[in-house]
């Protein structure tokens, strides 16, 4: 009989399997693993598991409604016209299996009243083109013709941001009708308005980050800088058009009439202007060339992992029983990070010290991570011993991983005696200016300064995702409602006037609603607060891209800022 | 004794009989032969270079300049070159091939099959250059080689023969004359003929001049002569030939009858051992009779005396003999156990023959198939071009694979397309055929197009299993053997499922990380499972095959609203063969894959399948530019004849454009469209490639 050995590496869990272990000195290889087998047939956790697969099962129907882009007859006029769709560029851009790590699917969910834009009509993320890893920013023409929605250039501008911070080449598939003119004073003027992208472009290509344009439909106006900001541009022949005014406003300015394949077509830019570089028959042959100009970067992105990496030991459904969606129940994040790190092996660093706070050592598809997790509240002590092992991460070049489960820093007399303000202003202080790659994941709560402690959206980590349970606010609904009636009662009893019980419920359940609506992870992203709502199950699998993109760049030091002491 | 020649039935190569040993030690007047040369090239250069290896006898190969890296000269102790491509200049060269054999101090010349093997003035030529001819004296090449002699000396010597004219009178009302004497339809063949060329039915009056005038305008081109003889044609009669041996003492063996009646264009596809339906009186009386032939002609050496059989009767006639070793011998080698060029060796070398007939024994049944580059749906037409990929079943006793290429060489259009030749042997006939067929699906190609999947459906088909066989085979059987194919959902998704992880394992060079998780191949997309399309074609249809993959690697394949779940991975056999295992429905299946850029094959244990992506829209864009104009291409890979039109001639649809020799026939390739002749791209004696534009035409002002 003929042996056969796998050829074809299925997925990243499979991967190792063709990889003989690496040998150990035999007391090393007792390792620390943590986690527990989960009680699969108590109701508790079957309970939760339920919870949790039908959030899951809202968040997938929800993508898959994004993914469908802007809807059947816009499709098919899109397609019409010889085109390919926005995700069909990508999908031919990428190296044939390889994955994507698409960002914010849920930008403008329900965010527009009366209109759905899917993804913000902009599809962004980090993929593989000919070995390299690449941003991809692509305009998707068939939701409101491409248009930029103010939230359209967060998106633009976040992937922009994701490219500098991790030093990923940029690919522009451009196909945009420019600024939704109606939303102008939303999208134009400011800082960080639509003149950034052309801002960036030309600050990442001073960087040597490469910004490649291709040209597969209408570039107006202050469209039309992307291409002629690439280092590279690509435009397709009787379908890409580049001019600053398009032919009506020629007309209406100088009367001129001119089509607009004579005014900014491939073949004006291609031979006359000099604005284009490569001209292509349809969109596969562009998006062809833009794979042959990605090759002739010449970048090298050397293999970093020092170990092999290895599945975790327990499965990662498992993740579903364990948290559930009731934020109420609270779970060891240990059993979490179980089940996110290489073969469950954690070395956990001040382990009987404040253990509200879980910290330790780990890796993550072979990347060594620095593991920051929530197990209660934040006490002074839980602070100082976060604040102590960001030194470590940054003293040693180890990336960290915040799961972030909080409901906030303790609160009351013996605290604040205890100067909880000025511990958590070392922690806050030490993950402001930590300059490893942060990861932040939000897998519970998420509110006040606990928010701000474990590296929210403020603190600039290089990627922030949330699971479908969370929640982010300043704090939580029912505590927002309290204070709000307590105050409301003082005043009462202050103006000497009756307060029923009816009234105060009267004031605290639209607030309460209010903070649930707010504080759901479909407002957060619809908002870019965040980089996407993932899967639980695809927890690793995130993580491990987005740690391998932020390995593009070379880990700097880190100057902290003066401790309180 | 008996029981001895059975266990050696199907291990000829390695156990020569301890009593062909023990008669050879008695022999006198031994000419040595120490050194070999083997004036060929191909299969039988590499078959006859084994055999003296294994006794001891180093090898001299020749080689033209378009063999200089082939097999046999890689396995050669030592090789001259002796020409340019074209065999005229190089392998029929007798003077270079005799001054080759005295400068490497060889005794003896192999003329091995075709070339100069029944070549009567170079067994002549050896003699006088004092080397030894491995083959029959040149009066007995000379006797057997014009058939209208040969057929005389067989008469005298009581061997039947067929009717026909076979004199001096070539004048074309003389023919036409005899023809009708004899009755329509006739063959009309060359008569230094052989191997189908030069060979022409005439079915009726009217057909016979043009059919003479082909006839010989063919052999002129392959012989050098075009005297021709008219015989009756014998509607489906059966092929059987006789392997006789004499040696230098007059002693003659028969080594039983092979039946070659599957033939294509008059060349044979498959032979078999012995030829099925014979009793063993008839094979007894059929084998004196060969052995008859030989000793009226003082036959010295291996020969081949081909008779016509009736398929119903079992009578037989003489035909002709072929005085060298046949491409077949194998399948003779098989049932006797015998080395029939060890033989061959040590009868030149003046030994006596080994055995006696008495010695000899038909052991179980051996079938040879034939392996060519061809096209067998376009009527079986030659081709040529790289083997790309080229994995034969592995050799073991019972099974030969007898090649003189491997993978990565060219089958040149200079030479016979022949790839291989599979021989296998077996108990019994049933059994062989179904081992022939199983190894058959073993040899996979590609590259080009071979007869491999005819073959396994010639395994398969009924008629052939009950040995009714004849000449007439293939076209009688033309539906049966050329099943209409339908594709199954099954096989779609295997093909789609082969596709996607080929392209996948062909980016292999572009994850030098193989622990990066932007290293995986399963199309990961975050929140959703997008479905897909892939463009397939097979035979130029096209397949639009819609797929999606779940995150546990399983695929749904749809097709026409058919839907198919399929997990498949791809393995690697230890020999580097690269095999699709999938499931579907519970079944595993495993096929052998492989891609060629846009090509995807598949072999199954029944046939082979080839995919097609469909060419990128840009692929031709940046290059020459040169299309193919309209149609005005190459049919298949050859050499230019002639070139009929110039640059800037204007020519109507249907000129003949340019003439091309390909596997030596004569194509026309004619202009497509009327037009003006931009530019001729080829001068006579180019090399031209399938497909390839011959001219450009300038582009109509449409």
């Amino acid at each position: 009989m003929m042996r056969f050995s796998a050829l074809l590496f299925r997925s990243g869990s499979s991967l190792r399997r063709c990889v003989s272990k690496p040998s150990y000195y035999h007391t090393d290889k007792v390792a620390v693993t943590i986690g527990t087998d989960a009680e699969r047939n108590s109701p508790e956790f079957k309970d939760n598991y339920s919870h949790m697969s039908q959030l899951v099962t809202e968040l997938r129907s929800n993508i898959g409604k994004v993914a469908a882009g802007g809807g059947e007859i816009a499709t098919k006029r899109h397609k019409e016209r010889g085109k390919l769709l926005a995700r069909e560029r990508i999908d031919l851009l990428l190296d044939p299996g390889s994955p994507f790590l698409e960002f914010s699917q849920l930008a403008a969910h329900d965010l527009y009243p009366n209109e759905h834009v899917p993804a913000a009509g902009i599809i962004t993320g980090i993929g593989r083109v000919h070995g390299t890893e690449c941003v991809i920013v692509a305009n998707d023409a068939t939701v409101k013709g491409g248009t930029y929605y103010p939230v359209t250039v967060k998106k633009h501008l976040r992937a922009q941001e994701v490219a500098q911070q991790n030093n990923l080449p940029c690919i522009y598939l451009v196909d945009s009708g420019g600024a939704n003119l109606p939303r102008q004073a939303d999208v134009f003027p400011d800082k960080e308005h639509f003149g950034r992208i052309f801002f960036n472009q030309a600050n990442m290509s001073s960087n040597g980050i490469s910004q490649v344009a291709v040209v597969l439909g209408i570039c107006t106006a202050g469209g039309a800088y992307i291409p002629a900001m690439a280092d590279e541009s690509i435009i397709v022949k009787q379908q890409g058009t580049i001019f600053l005014a398009g032919p009506p406003l020629v007309k209406a300015a100088t009367g001129e009439e001119v089509s607009a394949e004579d005014l900014g077509g491939a073949d004006l830019h291609c031979t006359t202007s000099g604005v284009t570089d490569h001209y292509a028959l349809d969109d596969k042959h562009a998006i062809h060339l833009a794979r042959r100009v990605i090759s002739n970067l010449n970048r090298n992105k050397k293999p970093q992992i020092a170990s092999p990496p290895e599945d975790p030991l327990f499965p990662a459904d498992d993740l579903y029983g364990i948290v559930g969606g009731n934020l109420k129940k609270t779970f060891d994040v240990r059993e979490v990070i179980a089940r996110i790190v290489d073969g469950s092996k954690f070395d956990e660093f001040k382990a009987r010290y404040a253990d509200t706070l879980v910290t330790g050592f780990a890796s993550i598809y072979g990347y060594p991570v620095g593991i920051i997790g929530n197990n209660g509240v934040l006490f002074s002590e839980s602070a100082l011993k976060g604040a102590h092992f960001v030194e470590l991460c940054c003293q040693r070049k180890i990336p960290l991983l915040f799961l972030q489960n909080i409901t906030g820093f303790m609160v009351g007399r013996d605290a604040e005696a205890g100067g909880i303000a000025k511990n958590g202003a070392k922690m806050v202080t030490a993950v402001a200016c930590a300059n490893v790659p942060k990861l932040t994941l939000l897998i519970g709560g998420s509110y006040g300064a606990g928010n701000y402690g474990m590296c929210g959206r403020a603190y600039s980590p290089r990627f922030l995702y949330m699971w479908p349970n969370s929640r982010i606010s300043v704090m939580g609904g029912e505590q927002a409602a309290g204070v709000m009636a307590q105050i409301t009662r003082d005043q009462m009893i202050r103006n000497k006037k009756e307060w029923s019980q009816e009234a105060e419920t009267k004031l605290k359940t639209p607030i309460v609603k209010k903070y649930e609506e707010e504080g759901s992870p479909y407002y957060s992203s619809a908002r870019l607060w965040d980089d996407g709502v993932i899967d639980p199950m695809d927890t690793r699998r995130v993580l491990g891209m987005s740690l391998s993109a932020a390995m593009n760049v070379p880990i700097s030091d880190t100057k902290f800022g003066i401790f309180r002491m | 004794m008996l029981t001895l020649l059975k266990y050696i039935g199907g291990r000829v190569w390695n156990r020569p009989s301890d009593f062909v040993k023990l008669r050879w030690h008695h022999c006198g007047q031994v000419e040595k032969i120490s050194k070999v040369l083997i004036a060929n090239r191909g299969e039988i250069a590499c078959r006859v270079m084994k055999t003296a290896k294994k006794m001891g006898i180093q090898t001299v190969a020749v080689y033209s300049d378009a063999d200089a890296d082939s097999m046999h000269v890689d396995m050669a102790d030592e090789a001259v070159r002796i020409g340019v491509a074209a065999s005229g200049e190089s392998y029929l060269r007798q003077d270079r091939i005799i001054e080759a054999a005295k400068r490497c101090g060889a005794q003896a010349i192999h003329p091995g099959y075709g070339f100069l093997s029944e070549n009567a003035e170079f067994a002549e030529l050896c003699h006088d250059s004092g080397i030894i001819f491995v083959g029959p004296p040149p009066s007995a090449i000379r006797d057997m080689g014009i058939k209208s002699t040969s057929k005389s000396i067989m008469s005298a010597a009581g061997v039947p023969v067929i009717e026909g004219y076979h004199g001096d009178d070539q004048s074309d009302s003389n023919l036409l004359s005899e023809a009708e004497k004899i009755g329509f339809p006739v063959m009309i063949k060359a008569v230094r003929g052989g191997g189908g060329k030069g060979m022409r039915i005439a079915q009726t009056k009217e057909d016979f001049l043009p059919q003479l005038e082909s006839a010989r305008r063919e052999a002129q081109k392959a012989f050098g002569d075009q005297v021709m003889l008219v015989e009756k044609f014998v509607s489906e009669p059966r092929h059987v030939e006789v392997q006789v041996f004499g040696d230098k003492h007059g002693n003659y063996v028969y080594l039983f009858e092979r039946d070659c009646s599957v033939q294509r264009r008059h060349q044979k596809v498959i032979e078999e051992a012995p030829a099925p339906g014979l009793t063993w009186e008839e094979r007894k009386s059929i084998g004196e009779a060969a052995v008859k032939a030989a000793r009226a002609v003082n036959y010295v050496g291996a020969g081949t005396v081909e008779f016509v059989l009736g398929a119903k009767d079992h009578k037989f006639y003489f035909m002709e003999m072929n005085t060298r070793l046949q491409v077949e011998h194998p399948v003779s080698e098989m049932i006797t156990g015998t080395d029939l060029v060890q033989w061959q060796l040590q009868v030149a070398a003046g030994e006596p023959l080994p055995v006696t007939q008495e010695q000899l024994q038909v052991n179980g049944h051996s079938l040879e198939a034939r392996i060519y580059a061809e096209e067998p749906g376009a009527d079986f037409m030659p081709g040529a071009g790289p083997l790309i990929r080229m994995t034969t079943p592995p050799a073991r006793p019972d099974v030969r694979v007898e090649t003189g290429v491997r993978q990565g060489d060219e089958v040149s259009v200079h030479y016979d397309p022949m790839i291989a030749k599979l021989v296998v042997w077996a108990e019994n006939r049933q059994a062989a055929i179904i081992k022939l067929k199983e190894q058959l699906s073993q040899f996979n190609v590609v590259g080009l197009n071979t007869n491999i999947d005819f073959l396994m459906s010639l395994c398969s088909h009924k008629e052939f299993l009950a040995g009714n066989v004849h000449t007439n085979f293939i076209p009688e059987h033309q539906a049966t053997l050329f099943p209409e194919r339908s594709l199954t959902s099954s096989l779609i998704a295997q093909a789609t499922v082969a596709a996607l992880l080929t392209e996948r394992a062909q980016l292999q060079y572009l994850r030098n990380d193989p622990y990066d998780p932007f290293s995986a191949t399963d199309s990961f997309r975050l929140g959703h499972n997008p479905t897909w399309e892939k463009e397939l074609s097979y035979l130029d249809k096209p397949l639009k095959v819609k797929w999606t993959e779940r995150s546990n690697g399983v695929f749904t394949v749809d097709l026409d609203g058919q839907t198919v779940e399929i997990s498949g991975v791809l393995v690697k056999s230890p020999n580097g063969e690269t095999f699709l295992k999938s499931h579907i429905n519970g079944k595993m299946n495993k096929c052998r894959v492989e891609r060629v850029d846009g090509e995807i094959y598949i072999f199954t244990k029944e046939c082979s399948y080839c995919f097609k992506e469909p060419e990128p829209s840009y692929a031709n864009v940046g290059g020459a530019g040169l299309g193919a104009g309209g149609g005005a291409v190459a049919p298949m890979p050859g050499v230019i004849e002639k070139v009929l039109v110039k640059d800037g001639d204007v020519v109507e649809a249907g000129a003949p454009l340019v003439v091309m020799i390909a596997m030596k026939m004569e194509y026309v390739i004619r202009s497509p469209k009327a037009g003006k002749i931009e530019r001729v791209l080829y001068a006579a004696g180019d090399n031209v490639k399938k497909n390839a534009p011959v001219v450009k035409m300038e582009e109509s002002q449409e």
